[in-house]
Order: C-alpha cells, then sequence, then structure tokens
C-alpha cells in the first residue's frame, strides 16, 4: 500500500467529508448520552413526574423508558440511511 | 394475598431441557465440523475469512451481547422490583449506537483482528499491544467468570446434575467451537443462538400478552392492581444519583470496548457492511430488552414475585418459572435450554477474542516481532484457544457459591475505561502517543481494579465491613475520565512529530479503508 499523493482539490473535497462524517457522528453520540442520560437524571431527581399515570398502567417512567430504546435504535437508523447515501457515494469518488 | 409457591419441577432432572440441550449441542457441533474444513489460516480463524454478511453479522452481534445475564437477570429483577429493573433493560442498549457512531467502522477500516491493530497502527507495536492485550485479557476474564459461575448455578437449578459438570460440559463445548471453528464456528454458533433466544422470548412474550388482550398497558394495570402503583414508578435502585450515572457510563461506553464485540467487525468485507450490522443488532437487541418488559411484568403477576424468590432468591428463575405456568415441563425444559446455550455462546465468543489477545496481539508482534509463518501463527492461536478454556474452566470452579455478579459491570467498566479510551483517541486524536496510549490503558485497567476493590461492592457485599474507602460502587464514572485526561496529558507533555506525521496516512484509512494491493 503505497500513499500516493492527491490532488489538492481532491485532498480538500476528502478532508471537507471527513469533518463531516465526523461532525455528524459526534452530535448523534452526543443525542444518545443526552437521551440516556437525561432518563436516569430523571429517575434520579424526579421520581414524582415518572410516577404519573398516562392511561392505567402506563407510568410516564415506562413509557420513556421504552423510548429509550426506540429512540436508540432510531439515532442508529439515521446515521446508517445518512452514511449509505451520502458518506459512501462521496467516498467512492474519491477512491477514485 | 401472596400467590402461594408454585409447583415447580425447576431443579429435576428434566427430559425435554436435556433433549434440546444435547440437540443444540449436536447441532452447533455440525457446524464446528463444517466450519473446522473451512479454516485453514489466521485470516479465517480469527475473522471467518471477512465473508460473513452484515445480516448474518447483525444476529452474531446480538448473540455475542445478549447473556443469559440479561435474560434471567433483567426478566428476575422486573419481576420482583418492577419499573427499577426496566432501568436496566435501557442501559444494555445504549452503548450500541455509541459503537456506531464512533468505533465500528474505523475499526473496521483499520485494524485486522483486534482492536491493539487500531491502537498500534501508527505508534510503537510493543508497548501498545501489551497494554493493550492487558486490558482485554482482563476484561475476558472477570465476564468469563461471571459467565462460567452462571452456567454452573443455572445448570445445576434448571438440569439438576453437579456444578462442577456442568462447567466442564461448557469449557468442553466451548473449546471445541473455538479451537476446531475458529470464528465461522463461533459466528454460526452466535447465531443459531440469537434465533433461539428472540424465539423463546417472543414465544414468552406472545403466551403473556394472549392473557391480556394484546395489551402490555393491561399487563402493567395488573401488575399494579395486585402489588401496589410503586412497581410502576422508580423505586430505591436510583437512590444516589452517582451510582446510577457511573454504572450508565461503563454499559454505555464500556460495549464500545469489549473486545469480543469488536472482533466481530472484521468478520465482514468492509466498513459499510460493518455500519448495518450494527444497525441489525441494535434492533433485535432493543427487541429484546423491549420484550423483558413484558417476561418480568408477566412473570410478576402470572407468577408472583414470593414464589421466584422461594425458587431462588436472586429471582433469576423467573423466566424459567413463568415458562413453565404458560407452557408446562416441555416449555420450561425449552426456555432452559435456551438459557444454557446462551452462556455457551457468550463464552466461546469471549474465548477467541482473549485467544486472538495472546497469540496475535503478544505472540506474533510482542515476541516474534511480526516474524510467526501462518503455520505457527494458527498453532499459536489454537494453544491459547485451549489454555484459556481450561483457565476458564478453573475459574469457574475456583469461583464457586461466590457472588459474582459485580464482575459483569467491572467488566464493563474496565472496557469503558481502558480499551475505549485508547481507541478513540487513537481514532481521532492527532497528537495522541505511545506513552499516552499505555497510560491511558493501564489507567483504566488498574483504576477500574483498585478502585471496585475499595468500593461498597467488595467491602460491604463481599468482605462483610461496615463502610468502603470509595463510595461507588461501579468506577467508571471516575476512571474512564482519568484514563482520557491521564492519556491526554502524557501526550501533550511528550510530543511525537513522527507519530503525529502518520496520522493523515490514519485518517485516510478510516474513511476510504486499506486499498486491496
Amino acid at each position: 500500500m503505497t500513499a500516493q499523493p492527491p490532488d489538492p482539490a481532491t485532498e480538500l473535497g476528502f478532508r471537507a467529508l471527513a469533518y463531516r462524517q465526523r461532525r455528524f457522528a459526534l452530535v448523534l453520540t452526543l443525542a444518545m448520552i443526552v437521551l440516556y442520560f437525561g432518563f436516569i437524571l430523571l429517575i434520579a431527581y424526579n421520581k414524582p413526574l415518572l410516577a404519573r399515570k398516562l392511561t392505567p398502567g402506563l407510568s410516564l417512567g415506562i413509557l420513556l423508558g421504552a423510548a429509550v430504546i426506540v429512540c436508540s435504535w432510531l439515532l442508529t437508523w439515521v446515521y446508517v440511511r445518512w452514511a449509505n447515501t451520502h458518506y459512501d457515494s462521496e467516498l467512492d469518488r474519491h477512491r477514485g | 394475598m401472596q400467590a402461594p409457591p408454585v409447583a415447580t419441577r425447576i431443579g429435576e432432572p428434566n427430559p425435554v431441557a436435556m433433549g434440546f440441550f444435547f440437540l443444540f449441542i449436536a447441532t452447533t457441533l455440525a457446524i464446528t465440523w463444517w466450519a473446522a474444513r473451512r479454516t485453514r489460516t489466521t485470516e479465517h480463524f480469527y475473522a471467518a475469512g471477512r465473508t460473513v454478511s452484515p445480516g448474518q453479522n447483525g444476529v452474531a452481534l446480538a448473540g455475542d451481547y445478549m447473556s443469559a445475564a440479561s435474560f434471567l437477570g433483567i426478566a428476575g429483577l422486573v419481576s420482583t422490583t418492577g419499573f427499577d429493573g426496566l432501568i436496566y433493560s435501557t442501559g444494555w442498549l445504549v452503548g450500541w449506537p455509541v459503537v456506531l457512531f464512533l468505533v465500528a467502522e474505523p475499526l473496521r477500516n483499520l485494524g485486522k483482528y483486534t482492536f491493539a491493530d487500531v491502537v498500534a497502527s501508527r505508534l510503537r507495536q510493543t508497548p501498545v499491544r501489551v497494554a493493550a492485550a492487558l486490558g482485554t485479557l482482563v476484561t475476558v476474564a472477570f465476564y468469563l467468570i461471571a459467565q462460567m459461575v452462571g452456567a454452573g448455578s443455572l445448570v445445576r437449578l434448571m438440569f439438576g446434575f453437579s456444578y462442577e459438570t456442568a462447567i466442564v460440559i461448557v469449557g468442553i463445548a466451548m473449546i471445541a467451537y473455538v479451537l476446531f471453528g475458529g470464528m465461522i464456528a463461533t459466528t454460526w454458533v452466535q447465531i443459531v443462538k440469537a434465533v433461539l433466544l428472540l424465539c423463546g422470548a417472543a414465544i414468552l412474550a406472545g403466551l403473556v400478552l394472549l392473557r391480556f388482550h394484546w395489551s402490555p398497558a393491561a399487563l402493567f394495570a395488573a401488575a399494579a392492581e395486585r402489588y401496589g402503583d410503586a412497581v410502576l414508578a422508580p423505586g430505591r435502585l436510583v437512590s444516589k444519583p452517582l451510582d446510577a450515572v457511573s454504572l450508565g457510563i461503563a454499559l454505555m461506553f464500556g460495549t464500545a470496548g469489549l473486545p469480543h464485540i469488536l472482533m466481530r467487525f472484521y468478520t465482514v468485507p468492509d466498513a459499510t457492511a460493518a455500519r448495518k450490522s450494527v444497525f441489525y443488532a441494535t434492533g433485535l437487541i432493543g427487541a429484546f430488552y423491549l420484550m423483558t418488559f413484558v417476561l418480568g411484568f408477566g412473570a410478576m403477576v402470572l407468577v408472583g414475585p414470593a414464589a421466584i424468590k422461594a425458587v431462588e432468591p436472586g429471582g433469576n428463575m423467573a423466566a424459567p418459572l413463568l415458562a413453565e405456568f404458560l407452557g408446562g415441563t416441555p416449555f420450561l425444559g425449552f426456555i432452559a435450554a435456551v438459557a444454557f446455550a446462551t452462556i455457551l455462546a457468550v463464552v466461546a465468543g469471549l474465548t477467541l477474542s482473549g485467544a486472538a489477545a495472546l497469540s496475535h496481539d503478544l505472540w506474533v508482534h510482542v515476541v516474534r516481532k511480526d516474524h510467526a509463518t501462518a503455520t505457527e501463527q494458527l498453532r499459536v492461536a489454537r494453544v491459547a484457544t485451549v489454555g484459556l478454556g481450561v483457565l476458564g474452566v478453573l475459574l469457574g470452579i475456583t469461583f464457586k457459591g461466590q457472588n459474582v455478579a459485580f464482575m459483569v459491570g467491572l467488566a464493563f467498566a474496565i472496557a469503558a475505561s481502558a480499551n475505549f479510551p485508547a481507541l478513540v483517541l487513537s481514532i481521532f486524536w492527532r497528537r495522541y502517543t505511545t506513552a499516552g496510549a499505555v497510560t491511558s490503558m493501564v489507567t483504566g485497567t488498574v483504576g477500574a481494579l483498585v478502585l471496585i476493590y475499595l468500593s461498597p461492592t467488595v467491602q460491604v457485599d463481599i468482605l462483610k465491613h461496615p463502610s468502603a474507602w470509595f463510595s461507588l460502587r461501579n468506577p467508571a464514572l471516575v476512571t474512564m475520565p482519568l484514563s482520557f485526561l491521564l492519556g491526554a496529558a502524557v501526550s501533550l507533555a511528550g510530543r511525537r512529530p513522527k507519530e503525529a506525521a502518520g496520522f493523515d496516512q490514519l485518517e485516510r484509512r478510516v474513511h476510504l479503508g486499506s486499498r486491496p494491493t
């Protein structure tokens, strides 16, 4: 594997793509952190709120717990969709 | 007002359980025999020839991750405490998005067989590999002990034969899978196990919901009617917020540092496949943990906490008891066999990742300085497998009857504090140096071990001392930031222009992969 010196325009494009991918991944990671630790801190500091029943049997706590699981999966879906459609095709251009 | 203890056949030899169990062993050994004929190189042995599809790897990742601890433990916790148990259901999933966003693709593009490949790619091989192997082996050892002891107790409870016999059976089967079939067999064992576990849990959840007009809310309402509204609300589990946050950090970032999970990303053809496989895995694991809501509350309403604790004080028999209540002894037998298969598959994955650290990182790169022939590499990997398998059996027997529940949390804490920071900083930070990486990994491993020893988990629960010097039950809240900070400080203190220069090349490979030449 040899490092072929890329021409400046391509190199600039690659840098921009790498930066965008990293920023997107980081934003999604932060979203995940806020989501989960927000849930944990609510449990720690506002138990009465989570105990509130929305319908007989369904407390806000249980709903939010399920929502954390569903949202985690949605976040992975958002990333995979972006990467499959945008990131991959741009990478292919840089692979030449 | 409590339901009278149910008559249960748990603990008696159960021919259905035996039947299913031996069917699983026979099937997986047949797979191993098939895989053995395809395992000719280290690439096959460690990475299944990189031909596993994203869908297959997604299921296998789920299989590697969903342990009996989560199936039996969470169902038990929910059935005896209600909502508090659900906190674990969510915690076990939230690490997966982090795996996807930060490590899966770079790992596939930079490494070969272990996560040390990535950390060492532009740093000095020997020190980095030694430190990474330390982090890997300690993580694997604690996870392995917890699984082994769980297997022994489970089998004694469910099949009626002795603890030691159970451990030896587990040991022989896992060594056979890994030794002969390598990653190809391990992958398929995970797939079979994941399908069994997901189907078992889905049938169980379906049978529960059938009694409540397919409405989870009706099930929760029945639980509240019988045991009070408190079961739907946060209770005493999160009485100390810092404890909950610390465990949360271990679970969230530890998943992205578990050697047996990371290793799975080398089995797919490219980074795109690695990415897709995490998406499938997250979906399957999320569905599984959502089902634990129903299983736990189902066991609470239909079996009752008192009856569950009467069979086993930890509540671990909630799911099997629920199965027995809903489907009689045959279904109990099926679920028992599924639980055992679950453990067997997890320990096989752990053994393979430990063997990779010993042979690929330590022997091939440190001892032989990358001069080992292909034949030698494969032979050493197999010797390491047998060694680790035997060690696992001995550790399992040594820790018989000990409270090892904390060891899974500890394994996650070490993975989050030693492996994860080194992996992330080496991928994302230009100034990271060899000394910094070694500092991160050693700080994380040693720090987590020392603090867990000083924590109430060991001092109060196990050694029965009145108090503990360190107040958190899981050390990750302290050790993960410490590992990041010390690693960064050491890197900044000693500049290594050559190592930093390698970063541009590394960054290209993070995104583009290494070109096939």
